[in-house]
This record gives structure tokens, C-alpha cells and sequence, in this order.
């Protein structure tokens, strides 16, 4: 596993107490799950997805991600509606350790944008994970 | 050197064996079958599908195949099996010769009662003990595994919830609680809520009365929890459940730390299982079969499966006019030759007998915490139960983790412990030796991790490429998971 000086933070991105990250693009949000999240989880092996359509809270549970050592839940970052989810980690759900912020797994349209200003920065986050 | 210093061994002869389609021969037969006296006719062919390609084989094809199989596997009975959270203690073999007596072994389960008096006595002394046991006061064994009886114990909050008039929605589960009691609540229909445990492991009362309220049926915790420190405040938490009409349902899953010593009933639990196949020695692995028989009060009585053993002056019989209880959740009286097997452990071991298992299994777990805990981190450094939960926060540096020391295991002739379970430790090892090992064993295991320990610091790819002594090597557990192969080959 990685030490922490080790992990990748873009500073383009926001994170979360859990793990995901949050990236802006034009009105909606994309959602995927931190280098220190893959790196913890070891290798994903499925991943479930919501519905396109469904709706859900910040802090809502929305999916979930198997490893072979747990099953981890999946939590909104920021409320909103799911106007798309990644098909391709149906069959490749390894491209969440290979490559884990080009790897969006839902986006959605936030219902209120202000709260991305609420999530941890590349710092704030890095001090969350220092402990 | 002595015999029990030396490494216990995985070595010495290991069969190849090939798939049993790779063996048959077209023609070869297991069975002699009698010449027909009806003539032979046509199957009409849209009842026809396409054969199944079963190889042919003779008896003792199948024989040596599945004997030689048989020597890959580890069990009880080849070697010490710390699987935590499993209680994989030795199965008294006057259990299986009690349960194969021709009388009990062939009795049919539709006998009419006066027929079966004395395998419904067997069940009705059983549920008694299970009930003195406890402290509770009546049992169905009906249940057929933990998840079965929690699911057994969430259908009778439902049903007495109705009863008081008005159905609640949600469950309260700790994080320290066993995997699938969300699952079984969830199955019921109501919506769990976690419930996070302190620094010390344990669950905080004031949060239980902070979630507690008059939309939640009640609460669902595992004592010992799952990381084997026994639930201190219990009495505080059932009390604030009960105070808002809440159940409170007991995962009785580590009993093993604690029969004779706790009394369910007056911590405060209305409903509690036990599994049979962990805490009274039936066999257990393989996927069963279980038994999860379910304890509880007198006032859940009326919602416990039917039919039920009840004893009208000197003989038994089959109730099932219960209009409160949930129904019937398993065929017949459950899986019946696991009950015969507890019932047996019971009565050979004896009220002080069990209470001596209890104790024992603790002070097994505590004594390989302490001599450990020296070189394997411990994230909670105070007495345990039946089981110990170290993690790998030690072996970082050498990027050595959980699963690389218990594959290392295996190759000095040990099942591995419990890995990455409680959830709540990062990297857990959760090691339950049970009461069956013996002060000589329990050192040969604590020896052979330190051992394990070092090499981690000074050989760390030896621990990387583990296990070595094998049939097979480090199997791809991520390949195997992502894409399945569940069917065998053709024979081609």
C-alpha cells in the first residue's frame, strides 16, 4: 500500500470525509473515489451503479464498490440528481485502481451547487488523511 | 530436536488429481443395473434437450477422486483453525455417533407424535437447556443457520410490534455488529441505521438514545462484538430501547466467551440466537448444514415458528394452533441431525463443563493477545473475549500486510485467521484459538507468528510470494472474482 506522500491529490478536485472526489465540468459534477480510496480497497472487482434518473441527499448512499477484501458503500458528495453513470466498470471495474480520477463513476446535475465550496481541498483532505 | 518444535508442515506427498471429466472412459460404469422387464420405448423428442456431459466412471474412479481431494483440505481434525468470528472448535466425535443411532438417524419426520416420543423429547430438553443456558425462556431450533435466526428474530419484532398496533420502520446496528444482521433486518423490511462504536470499541449509550425513537422497532447487537470485547453498558442501552418500546435482539454468535457466565434475559435481551454449529461443537464449514435455534422472552413466546414441542403430562407433542407466531420458517424441525449433535455436546459436557469451555476459550484468546502483542499491533489493548484482533500497522514499513502473514501461516500447517474483519480495523487479524487448543499448541502458534514477524522484516518477499509449501501458490483472488468459472470442462 502507498505511504501517504505517495498518493496523487489533483488540486482540480474536492474530496470528502469518505473518500470520493467531486469535479465541476460546465453544470454538472463527476463523481469517482480517491487514490488513497483504490489503494485502501485494493483491487475493485464490481461495482454497483444507481439508476440515470435517480435522486439523492449529500451524504446518501448512491453505490457500492467490492474488493476482494470488502465492500465498501458509496456516498453522495454533494446532493443531486444522477444524469449519468459509467457503463465501462461494468466489465473493467479495475480502471478505478488504474486510473482513479480519470475514472468518473456517476455524474450528476447538484441541486445545490454551493455545496462543492463545502468539501475538502487537495490540502484540507491530505490533512484529514495525516490524521 | 523435539516433536513439537518442529514446523507442523503442509509437505510430504500432495496427489495430482485430475478432473473427473479428464478420467472417465466411455463405458465405464459405478453400478450394475437390474435387467428391465418393461420393454424399452422412444422418448418423444420435444421432451429431449441437449445431453449432459457427465464422464463415465467406475466406483473406484469416484472413490480415489474425491479421497484424494480430501487430502487438500485442512479441517479441525488436521490442525489448529483460528478462524475468528467462526468458533472452529473440535467436534466430539460421540456427537456423530449419537446422531447416526439407527433409532434417531431414520426416524421419519412426518411419524405421527406417539410414534416419535422420544425425538421430540430431544427436541423439547434441548430447547430447555438453550432456555437455562440463556437465561431466557423458550427456544424454536427451527432455524437453519445465525443469519436464518436473525432473520427469524427480526420477523418476531415485526410481528410484536404489530401487535402492540403500530409497525415501526427502522433498526439500530452497531459497526462492531456481525456482517449480516443489516442484511437480515433489510430482508424484513426495515431500514438499518449504523451506529458507530468509540475508541474503545464499545457502543456509546448516549448515541444509542440520541437515534433511538418511537419509529425505530428496536436495536440489533453482537456480545462479545465483533471485535471480541464484551459490551459493558448493555444493561444502560436495553434499557433506553426499551423506555422508547424497542426490542432488543442479541447476536448470539460469540456465546462461546460466555456460557454460564452472562444471563441474556437480564442484560436485557428479548431475543437472542445461538449457532449450534459454532458454540456447541456440531460441524461447521463447507456451508453447513447449521442450526440457529432463537431464545426469547416469555412475552415473545406467542411469535416464535410453529409448530412447537410442548409436554402434556408424560408425553410430547406438535402445536401449531399458536395464532401470534410468525409461521413456519424451516421444513420440519430444521436441520434435526445438527440438533441431535448439540444436544449430545450439551449433556456430555454438563452445566460446569460448558462454563470451563467459556473460560478456557478466553483465556486461550487472552494469552495469545498478550504474547503478541509485543511485536503485531493491537488497536484495542484491553481484556477480549473468546478472540483478539490485531492488525499490520507494524509491518507497513516492509509493506507487508494482513493477507501476506496469513498466507506465510499456512505454510508452517495453519488454517489462517480471520482477515480484514471487524471492518472497523484497518487491516484486522482476528485470531479465536476456542478452548480446544492446549497451552503446547497455543505456544507452537504464538512462536510460529513471531517467526512470521521477522521474516516479514528480514525476507519480506518470502512473505509476498506465501505460500510456498502448497499444492498451489498465491491463488489470483481478483482474477477469480472478477470472472468466475463455475462450470467444469467438457471432456473434448
Amino acid at each position: 500500500m502507498k505511504e501517504i506522500e505517495e498518493l496523487k491529490l489533483p488540486d482540480d478536485i474536492r474530496y470528502t470525509d469518505d473518500h470520493e472526489w467531486a469535479k465541476i465540468t460546465g453544470d454538472t459534477v463527476l463523481v469517482g473515489v480517491s487514490d488513497y480510496a483504490q489503494d485502501q480497497m485494493g483491487d475493485v472487482v464490481f461495482v454497483e451503479l444507481p439508476a440515470i434518473g435517480d435522486t439523492f441527499a449529500k451524504g446518501d448512499e448512491f453505490g457500492t464498490l467490492e474488493s476482494v477484501k470488502a465492500v465498501s458503500e458509496l456516498y453522495m458528495p454533494m446532493s443531486g440528481e444522477v444524469i449519468a453513470v459509467n457503463t465501462a466498470l461494468a466489465d473493467s471495474p479495475e480502471l478505478i485502481n488504474q486510473q482513479p480520477y480519470a475514472t468518473w463513476i456517476v455524474e450528476i446535475k447538484p441541486s445545490d451547487p454551493s455545496e462543492y465550496g463545502q468539501l475538502h481541498d487537495a490540502a484540507s483532505y491530505l490533512q484529514l488523511l495525516k490524521g | 530436536m523435539s516433536a513439537t518444535s518442529e514446523p507442523l508442515g503442509t509437505g510430504g506427498l500432495i496427489f495430482n488429481e485430475p478432473l473427473l471429466w479428464h478420467k472417465g472412459r466411455k463405458g465405464r460404469t459405478g453400478m450394475s443395473i437390474p435387467a428391465g422387464d418393461v420393454p424399452a420405448a422412444a422418448i418423444d423428442d420435444a421432451l429431449l434437450g441437449e445431453p449432459v456431459d457427465f464422464p463415465d466412471l467406475s466406483e473406484i474412479d469416484v472413490v480415489r477422486h474425491y479421497t484424494r481431494l480430501s487430502q487438500w483440505n485442512f479441517g479441525v481434525d488436521s490442525g489448529m483453525y483460528p478462524l475468528g468470528s467462526c468458533t472452529m472448535k473440535y467436534n466430539p466425535k460421540t456427537n456423530e455417533r449419537q446422531a447416526a443411532t439407527p433409532a434417531i438417524a431414520a426416524a421419519h419426520p412426518m411419524l405421527a407424535d406417539e410414534l416419535c416420543q422420544g425425538t421430540l423429547r430431544l427436541l423439547f430438553e434441548l430447547q430447555r437447556s438453550l432456555a437455562a443456558i440463556t437465561g431466557l425462556d423458550a427456544v424454536s431450533l427451527q432455524p437453519a443457520a445465525g443469519a436464518h435466526g436473525e432473520l427469524t428474530g427480526m420477523l418476531i419484532f415485526h410481528a410484536w410490534h404489530r401487535h402492540q398496533g403500530a409497525q415501526r420502520r427502522k433498526i439500530l446496528i452497531p459497526d462492531t455488529a456481525h456482517g449480516t444482521n443489516p442484511a437480515s433486518a433489510a430482508l424484513c423490511g426495515y431500514q438499518a441505521v449504523a451506529i458507530k462504536s468509540d475508541d474503545r470499541g464499545m457502543l456509546d449509550p448516549a448515541l444509542v438514545a440520541e437515534l433511538m425513537d418511537e419509529d425505530t422497532a428496536g436495536i440489533m447487537l453482537t456480545n462479545p462484538n465483533t471485535l471480541g470485547l464484551f459490551e459493558e453498558r448493555i444493561r444502560e442501552i436495553a434499557a433506553i430501547v426499551h423506555a422508547k418500546g424497542g426490542l432488543v435482539y442479541g447476536d448470539g454468535a460469540n456465546m462461546n466467551a460466555v456460557l454460564g457466565v452472562i444471563d441474556a434475559k437480564r442484560c436485557g435481551i428479548d431475543v437472542l440466537h445461538l449457532n449450534l454449529h459454532k458454540t456447541f461443537s456440531t460441524p461447521h464449514g463447507g456451508g453447513g448444514p447449521g442450526a440457529g435455534p432463537v431464545c426469547v422472552t416469555s412475552e415473545l413466546e406467542p411469535f416464535l415458528p410453529v409448530p412447537r414441542v410442548v409436554k402434556e403430562g408424560g408425553s410430547f407433542r406438535l402445536d401449531s394452533d399458536r395464532p401470534l407466531s410468525v409461521g413456519r420458517i424451516h421444513a420440519f424441525h430444521g436441520n434435526f441431525g445438527i440438533l441431535v449433535r448439540a444436544y449430545s455436546y450439551i449433556l456430555t459436557m454438563g452445566e460446569a463443563g460448558l462454563k470451563q469451555a467459556s473460560r478456557l476459550a478466553v483465556l486461550n484468546a487472552n494469552y495469545i493477545k498478550e504474547q503478541l502483542k509485543d511485536v503485531l499491533h493491537l488497536p484495542y489493548d484491553r481484556p477480549c473475549m473468546h478472540e483478539c484482533v490485531f492488525s499490520d500497522l507494524n509491518q507497513q514499513a516492509q509493506k507487508i500486510t494482513t493477507l501476506d502473514m496469513a498466507k506465510r501461516l499456512i505454510d508452517y500447517g495453519y488454517h489462517p485467521p480471520t482477515i480484514y474483519f471487524p471492518l472497523v480495523v484497518h487491516g484486522a487479524l482476528m485470531i479465536e484459538p476456542t478452548e480446544t487448543e492446549c497451552k503446547d499448541d497455543l505456544d507452537q502458534f504464538i512462536a510460529t507468528l513471531r517467526t512470521i514477524v521477522r521474516e516479514a522484516e528480514e525476507q519480506p518477499d518470502l512473505l509476498r510470494q506465501a505460500p510456498h509449501r502448497t499444492k498451489v501458490r498465491r491463488l489470483d483472488e481478483v482474477q477469480a472474482a472478477r470472472c468466475p468459472c463455475l462450470i467444469g470442462p467438457s471432456a473434448g
